[in-house]
């Protein structure tokens, strides 16, 4: 298709450019040009009364009724040449346009070609979501194309509003498209518009098609800029001129006239769509024409006079008969013409001359004659002099709505709407004049605006466009012919109308007449006019407002930025803890739910427990009053060992371990990691937060209670783990229920979480170590007897305390046998002999405890959990009798390998089955018969335990090593004088 | 089913200092109510597990519901290694936060701050400028000194 042609070769355009330079605008335009051709040889294929309308669907997304359906009819053909031929032209005018040296080029030819294509795919699209996605590409493209200067914040700023608007209402007409295809059934456009009569009709859609409608119309109103929205239009005549003729006259803004035309057929019935087009489109037109006749910059007459013809426009196609139908195409093809022809103008104007102002140009036409013809021959045509483009259509204009308005169902309204139309079209003629005058007219005696010879080659693009013009004017059958069929969509109403350059003396002409007649007066009266514009009032800004708007958002946004991003982690969780709470306690208010059907206080299994529950309230209560930071800390291990109770007594003697354990090292690794701070917790919060922190607490407590109640009673079925029981013995092969379910069950709960350990691991070493994981491995041989932790020499203290040291040195210079390999490095006084005995003897029992629990946990109390945190536990004891190189010697395999082999063996436990057929994490159980041992049931999960073990252990050793060993060497280096060596980047992030 | 309210009123409390704890200042505090919150997450959990029973050590004799619920069991074990974890990670956080600033407290944000004080000028949005009238003047004339690095898109 021709839309994917021009996306490919824009994309290949900027090596065009960096090749060619400017040139290659003119390899760009062959492109829009030989569709042009190609859909003009097409002619016959189309308006062959015969067959159907070519049409092409590729499905897309087919579940969203989404296809890549392209039809191509009459209005689709009209509009198809209209955007390819003006579309060549430009891009041809662009290679003389732009300078040789203008950086970027590469990149806006690409955007305006890809605009050529997204415009064809627009005006061809038969998929009302994939025309939404055209729509919304070209404004984005138009956003990229206005925004070319990006160095003027004029540009940047025009290019955002016009986004804005025109995005605003795209969402708009996406809620609006939505509602017509679901309340239709179909997506395609077609299908819709034979059934728009039967959707308008029936009351059960009528509403829904209704207010879609009028969504699709405000889309179309703020793509065709017509008020209140117009003002984006005018400001984005801060794109280069090449693309204001284009995208601002030509083509981007009669995608809403095209929406409007193609709906119209169908839709021009529904209850919304007559005020809101009349309406909307007459004052456009008056507006822009008043604005336009109080402009001193060229571009920007034609863009308020572009604003005012859009509304003309949109108030023709959209009156929906016939006649006006006909004579609205005729008109948007005119306005293409001469409006692209006259915006080439004003560019080859500011180009030669270098600026656009009219009170600065002066006898520009004495200078370029030929311009000035094209010119003229422009603006005649927009203010609608015979025999051109713009006056055939105009009289069909005014003849379609004289009929409508002499025999439609409402006269008056009728001739309320055509006279202001005539008005309108005075002030067009008025600004018509206005731009000739300013734009080439001799103002001042003896004064000539420097003007350069404009090459043939520049001046070609509007020249063509004229003779079009002219060729319209002079042979109005041929546009006739192209765009009746489309007109043949509404219902007949007596002879049908054609274009003509004369249709004798009708009311039409008269009023052409009368148009002419006022516009040449408007125009000598140009300084009373001038005046009386100045005396009135300003109007409603509509720009002002839209910076107001815009401004009041802005000032919301922060407003409520700053009354909830306070960055108070206070104010956070308080608000996410209360709205826990309300909500909870709705729920369990409005919800209706059972309550358990007994409650006790005392177990009769367990009445032991009651004790502990004591232990733990008042450790809990003592914890939040403490001030003291390791008595806090200590107050938080006596509900923890409490609970151990509470699971002993409930009948877990898994967790109970567990629990023990991971109390007993967290304890030590709070000790390691906090010996350096403070031991006051000072800086508690003010009184106020206490009392509201007391609240959420006691609140949210509560609330945990009866919400753990109505959890309980809510439950009626039999819980799925009786089965475990059953599940463990027969498919897992052990007798432990817990590690079964732990190592093969929910061996992915597990797998999930070994990964977690590692990671909390490696972030617990790179936050001590920063730099590396500090896998390296020091040899306790390598240091000096005595010498970490040595107290300097006299710092020792005085009394008893050196005597101590004493002691201890003449002790440690005994020549004998260590109790364990490095209790040697440590300075004599951080000894102790006794703990370092303890420590050997219990070391490699503790290990093979470890062991024996890690492989019997299958059956009996145990796993690798438990058995990973009592190898920790051994070597935290190590670590605490002889320090950080004692415990380098005991891992000489560093913790980083650790885990990762233990990931390592537990995902190859897991996925090993996988290639025997089998599935991820199946077990499978293997008798052995050994001679020793005798027959031993070996069940592979156990492997995958070992994995867990492993990981646990390499946790422990990270947590010893960088909350013990590392801060240890912090400690030494600050005490000896030394910065300690993360100083140095104390932000450092390398690894 | 039945409930043990001695076992919940643990865990209320729990809770409750458990909140109180992580709403406070001092980063040593709120990692404690972070531990009292996992301790009472596994009270809530063994609670729904039912009355105490046998320890889930299968034997051929004995029905399953004399055991105490083992799935309950496995999801606490899996939560107490967690929270060592976690524990062991928020340690290395406060001990690096004394290091680097010398304090052990949560800081306000003062990014925060900053974006509730500020205007609503932009200067990129608002600030007045003049019509071009030509594109083809020195492109500096209009150019805007705050605008720059903005306007790249």
């Amino acid at each position: 298709m021709i839309i994917a042609i021009h996306f490919v070769v824009a994309m290949a355009a900027p090596a065009f450019f960096s090749r060619m330079g400017r040139q290659a605008f003119y390899i760009l335009a062959a492109v829009p040009a030989g569709s042009f051709f190609w859909l003009l040889a097409q002619h016959g294929a189309i308006y062959s009364p015969t067959s159907p309308n070519p049409s092409e669907v590729l499905p897309w997304v087919p579940g969203l009724q989404l296809e890549l359906a392209f039809r191509m009819d009459a209005l689709g053909w009209v509009m198809s040449l209209l955007v390819l031929g003006v579309g060549a032209l430009v891009l041809a005018y662009c290679g003389r346009y732009f300078k040789k040296d203008d950086v970027d080029l590469g990149g806006f030819g690409a955007q305006l070609l890809a605009f050529a294509g997204v415009m064809f795919g627009l005006v061809t699209a038969d998929n009302l979501v994939l025309l939404f996605i055209f729509w919304e590409l070209t404004t984005i493209l138009s956003y990229l194309l206005i925004g070319f200067a990006r160095t003027r914040i004029s540009a940047r700023r025009s290019a955002l509003q016009a986004l804005i608007v025109t995005t605003a209402g795209g969402l708009a007409m996406l809620v609006g498209l939505i509602m017509v295809g679901q309340s239709a059934g179909t997506y395609s456009i077609s299908a819709i518009m034979e059934a728009a009569p039967a959707l308008l009709a029936a009351p059960a859609t009528a509403g829904i098609v209704n207010g879609g409608i009028a969504l699709i119309l405000i889309g179309a109103v703020t793509k065709s800029a017509l008020i209140p929205f117009h003002f984006w239009l005018p400001g984005a005549m801060a794109a280069p001129t090449p693309v204001s003729a284009y995208l601002h006259a030509a083509a981007m803004v009669k995608a809403g006239i095209y929406l409007v035309a193609r709906l119209a057929p169908g839709f021009a019935e529904a209850p919304a769509w007559a005020p809101l087009i009349t309406i909307l489109g007459l004052g456009t037109m008056l507006v822009g024409g008043w604005r336009a006749l109080r402009q001193y910059d060229l571009k920007l007459i034609l863009a308020y006079g572009t604003v005012s013809q859009l509304g003309f426009l949109t108030v023709v196609v959209g009156l929906g008969n016939r006649e006006a139908a006909l004579a609205g195409l005729a008109m948007l093809v005119a306005h293409g013409l001469f409006k692209a022809t006259l915006f080439l103008v004003v560019g080859i104007i500011d180009h030669q001359t270098g600026t656009r102002d009219i009170r600065n140009l002066s006898g520009v036409f004495a200078s370029a004659p030929a311009l000035g013809v094209v010119a003229l021959i422009g603006a005649a045509s927009m203010a609608g002099l015979p025999p051109l483009a713009g006056f055939v259509a105009k009289e069909s204009i005014f003849e379609a709505f004289w009929e409508n308005a002499a025999h439609g169902p409402d006269p008056v309204a009728g001739f309320v709407v055509l006279a202001l139309m005539v008005l309108g079209s005075m002030l067009t003629f008025a600004y018509s004049a206005r731009f000739l005058w300013g734009g080439f007219a001799k103002k001042v005696k003896g004064m000539a605006t420097g003007f350069k010879r404009v090459p043939p080659a520049f001046l070609a693009a509007p020249a063509i466009l004229t003779v079009l013009t002219v060729a319209y004017g002079l042979f109005p059958s041929v546009v006739d012919g192209w765009i009746a069929p489309y007109a043949a969509l509404f219902p007949a109403k007596g002879p049908d109308a054609h274009l003509a350059l004369w249709h004798g003396f009708t009311p039409a002409l008269g009023l052409s007449a009368a148009t002419i007649a006022v516009g040449v007066l408007l125009f000598a009266g140009r300084s009373a006019v001038g005046r009386f514009q100045t005396k009135l009032p300003p109007v409603v800004d509509a720009e002002k407002s839209y910076r107001q708007v815009v401004n009041v958002l802005d000032i919301i946004a922060i407003w409520v930025t700053g009354r909830t991003q306070r960055g108070s982690l206070f104010f956070y969780l308080s608000v996410i803890l209360s709205t826990a709470i309300v909500a909870a306690l709705l729920a369990l208010i409005f919800g209706g739910q059972r309550w358990p059907e007994t409650v006790y206080f005392v177990d009769p299994g367990a009445p032991v427990q009651v004790i502990a529950a004591i232990a733990i309230v008042l450790g809990a209560l003592a914890a939040a009053r403490a001030n003291k930071r390791f008595l806090a800390v200590l107050m938080v291990s006596v509900t923890g060992y409490g609970i151990a109770l509470i699971f002993a007594l409930q009948g877990a003697p898994d967790l109970a371990l567990t629990q023990m354990l991971v109390e007993t090292i967290i304890l030590v690794a709070f000790v390691l990691a906090m010996r350096s701070l403070p031991a006051e917790l000072r800086e508690r919060t003010a009184g106020s937060h206490r009392l509201v922190r007391m609240v959420i607490a006691a609140a949210f407590g509560t609330t945990m209670i009866f919400v753990a109640l109505a959890a309980m009673g809510a439950r009626v079925a039999a819980p799925v783990s009786l089965q475990f029981p059953e599940l463990a013995y027969e498919g897992g092969g052990g007798l432990n229920i817990v590690n079964v379910t732990l190592v093969d069950i929910r061996a992915w709960d597990t797998f999930g979480e070994i990964s977690v350990l590692a990671i909390a691991a490696t972030g617990v070493a790179s936050l001590i170590f920063v730099r590396g994981r500090g896998d390296r491995l020091p040899r306790a041989s390598t240091v000096e007897t005595g010498s970490v932790g040595r107290v300097a020499e006299g710092d020792a203290g005085t009394g008893r305390k050196a005597a101590t040291a004493e002691l201890a040195r003449r002790f440690t210079d005994v020549a004998r046998d260590a109790w364990l390999v490095a209790g040697r490095t440590l300075a004599p006084e951080r000894r102790s002999i006794i703990f370092e005995v303890v420590t050997r003897l219990m070391f490699h029992s503790m290990i093979i405890i470890s062991i024996y629990l890690l492989l019997a946990g299958h059956n009996s109390t145990g796993g690798g959990f438990a058995g990973g945190l009592v190898a920790g536990l051994a070597l935290t004891i190590r670590y605490l009798a002889g320090g950080r190189f004692e415990l380098a010697e005991a891992t000489r395999v560093s913790a980083g390998s650790l885990l990762g082999v233990g990931l390592g063996v537990a995902s190859l436990t897991g996925m090993f089955p996988l290639l025997l057929g089998g599935q991820v994490f199946q077990s499978a159980i293997i008798h052995l018969d050994l001679p020793v041992f005798g027959d031993i049931k070996f069940v592979t999960s156990t492997i995958f335990d070992i994995g867990v073990y492993m990981v646990v252990v390499g946790l422990v050793i990270d947590v010893l090593r960088s909350l013990g060993a590392e801060i240890d060497q912090h400690e030494e280096d600050s005490a000896n004088g030394q910065a300690p060596t993360v100083e140095e980047s104390p932000l450092g992030v390398g690894r | 089913m039945s409930a043990n309210l001695t076992l919940l009123i643990v865990m209320g409390v729990l809770y409750a200092v458990g909140i109180y704890l992580l709403l406070e200042r001092s980063l040593t505090r709120v990692l404690l109510g972070l531990m009292l919150l996992a301790n009472a997450t596994n009270i809530l959990l063994l609670a729904t597990g039912g009355y105490a029973g046998l320890a889930p050590i299968f034997s051929k004799d004995i029905p399953a519901g004399e055991y105490n619920d083992p799935l309950p069991q496995a999801f606490i074990l899996t939560s107490i290694v967690i929270s060592f974890a976690v524990t062991s990670f928020m340690l290395g956080l406060i001990y690096r936060s004394w290091l680097l600033a010398r304090r052990d407290d949560i800081q306000d944000d003062a990014e925060d701050r900053k974006v509730a004080a500020q205007g609503s000028f932009d200067a990129e949005e608002d600030a007045d400028i003049d019509l071009d009238t030509t594109e083809f003047d020195e492109p500096a004339k209009n150019d805007n000194k705050t605008g720059k690095g903005r306007g790249t898109r």
